[in-house]
């Protein structure tokens, strides 16, 4: 039971922070950025760096934890952040559509380019190995990795929590997401607040890639797809533009993900995802704008 | 003499003149109406005056020194506030938070913004609402923080649209008093745009009547109140909401 349960934090904790990083950009400027899931890719092979070679670890990989998480978390939101300079400011005033295609765009080339380097075939990696030892709680033995990326997450989502409500930068995000126009008029600086929003789902992307990294103990230029899937969709479910329903969504599509592993008989659990999916129909069809409505999008009362 | 001027402004939208030559100046510590029937122009003119619309002939001045050009942000850096019809809040923030990005936008550190916008939620009477979401509040308390979030910075002039739309007579005599003290105690200029002419009549020092884009009459409440002009403008829109306006004027 225990068990069940850290099993449904640990996955809902990376489709939390997958969807923490849509929402923020979407917050901002009304884009789903499906090049996020190649951001994760991306940020994993950094390790690899400057070597493609497929076992040779040279730099990245091997420095300590606490350099290579923040080294991680800079990849990923300097690729975010380049991202927004080249390829979204252009955009700004497109239409929501318009800037998604360019998103998928975006992540065809980031993999792409990542394939010509890395080739297709998956590569192993042994990131912080120290990670996958057992440890047991409250009668349940679970990894290390495990635990840590809960309370990782916690922390993490804790931290933006603080910094979202408590900071300058903050507030003035906080008041761009909800009103772009109006606080540019009262001289909230615009692009400062689309980059940082940018590179805090750059780092959200980056931290990804490490759980994944050392969860699989593979890099492979595939690996951000299915997590960026289940992010979109909790982004959705928890009503697009909405941080806390993002979060609240991620780990509730993790939890469903573990639940239906768990209780449906053998013979179905191959289709868990089907039936994880016709949950979050079911959910669209009685709250259509998700669970905890978007900004801007409550009827005035 | 210090002062905010439109001077000769024109606005043309796709060969529809919705301002034509318009001359009108507001002061610090006095009290400016602008009204006019709908579709007179009036927040086309705010808008010009503020940056948010350029002027397709003539200039806005600050001291005699022309704005055209300066984005809406820029002139409210030179301290020419506005308020927008509806309140135009952020909802989801709270009332002292929406203060606060405003000191913030305006190059105030986030403590200072913080204590200014404490002190002004205090003086315009709503410092027990500071944490509450603004769009919660009832329309008239929303309203004071719409002004109070322009008056942070403390601007020199401020330009309400409509403040008092949809207010029942005691709840405008309140805004009215408010409107005063914001020109007697802060030495601001004030223009108010209004429907509510009887709010203007009592409330102004100058008054600037705009029919279909043109001042029609500009002078002192007796002057409106007399004018011929103006009843006949206000008597040709026909509009049944503009009628009581007539018995007011009388």
């Amino acid at each position: 039971m225990l068990q069940v349960l850290f099993d449904a934090l640990s996955l809902g904790s990376l489709y939390a922070l997958g969807a923490l990083g849509i929402a923020l950009i979407f917050g901002v400027m009304r884009l789903v950025n499906f090049a996020h899931g190649d951001v994760i890719a991306f940020s994993v092979f950094a390790l690899l760096w400057p070597s493609t070679d497929a076992v040779a670890i040279v730099f990245a990989g091997q420095m300590p934890w606490f350099l290579l998480i923040p080294f991680i978390l800079a990849v990923g939101a300097g690729l975010s952040v380049l991202s927004e300079i080249v390829v979204f400011r252009r955009f700004r005033h497109a239409s929501p559509a318009t800037m998604m295609i360019a998103s998928f765009a975006l992540g065809f080339v980031i993999r792409y380019f990542l394939l010509m380097l890395f080739s297709s075939r998956p590569k192993s990696i042994s990131l912080l190995p120290a990670l996958s030892q057992p440890v047991e709680i409250l009668g349940a033995r679970m990894p290390l990795l495990q635990l840590i990326t809960i309370l990782a997450t916690i922390v993490m989502l804790f931290a933006l929590s603080v910094f979202v409500r408590k900071t300058r930068f903050g507030l003035e995000m906080r008041a761009a997401a909800e009103n772009f126009t109006m606080a540019r008029m009262l001289g909230v600086r615009a692009n400062r607040v689309i980059m940082g929003a940018f590179a805090l789902s750059g780092a959200l992307a980056g931290a990804i890639s490490i759980i994944l990294g050392a969860q699989t103990g593979t890099a492979d230029i595939q690996m951000g797809g299915a997590v960026m899937l289940m992010a979109f969709i909790a982004t959705v479910i928890g009503g697009l533009g909405s941080l806390e329903g993002a979060v609240l969504a991620g780990f509730l599509l993790g939890a469903a993900s573990v639940v239906m592993q768990t209780v449906l008989p053998p013979e179905a659990r191959p289709f868990r995802d089907a039936f994880v999916y016709g949950a979050v129909i079911l959910v669209l069809l009685f709250r259509p704008q998700g669970l905890i409505s978007a900004r801007g999008t409550k009827e005035r009362v | 003499m210090s002062q905010l001027e439109a001077d000769n402004i024109s606005v043309a939208f796709a060969g529809l003149k919705a301002l034509s030559e318009v001359r009108l100046s507001v002061t610090p510590g006095h009290v400016t109406g602008l009204i006019g029937p709908n579709g007179a122009g009036k927040t086309t003119l705010v808008n010009v005056l503020t940056g948010f619309q350029a002027p397709t002939e003539g200039a806005v001045k600050l001291d005699g020194e022309s704005l055209v050009g300066l984005a809406p942000h820029q002139v409210r850096r030179r301290g020419i506030a506005r308020t927008f019809q509806g309140g135009r809040l952020f909802r989801e923030l709270p009332v002292i938070d929406n203060l606060e990005v405003t000191g913030v936008g305006l190059g105030l550190s986030r403590r200072a913004a913080i204590a200014e916008a404490q002190a002004m939620l205090d003086w315009v009477g709503i410092a027990p609402l500071a944490d509450r979401i603004a769009g919660t509040l009832p329309y008239t308390d929303e309203r004071r923080v719409a002004i109070g979030r322009a008056l942070m910075g403390r601007p020199g002039y401020i330009l309400l649209d409509e403040p008092a739309a949809g207010m029942s007579a005691p709840e405008a005599a309140e805004l009215a008093a408010l409107i005063r003290r914001i020109a007697s105690e802060l030495n601001c200029g004030v223009l108010l745009i209004e429907h509510n002419v009887g709010l203007v009549l009592e409330t102004c020092d100058h008054i600037v009547v705009l029919d279909s884009g043109a001042v029609i009459e500009d002078g002192p409440p007796e002057q409106i109140r007399a004018s011929e002009t103006v009843r006949h403008a206000y008597m040709g829109t026909a509009a049944d909401s503009t009628l009581p306006v007539l018995e007011v004027m009388q």
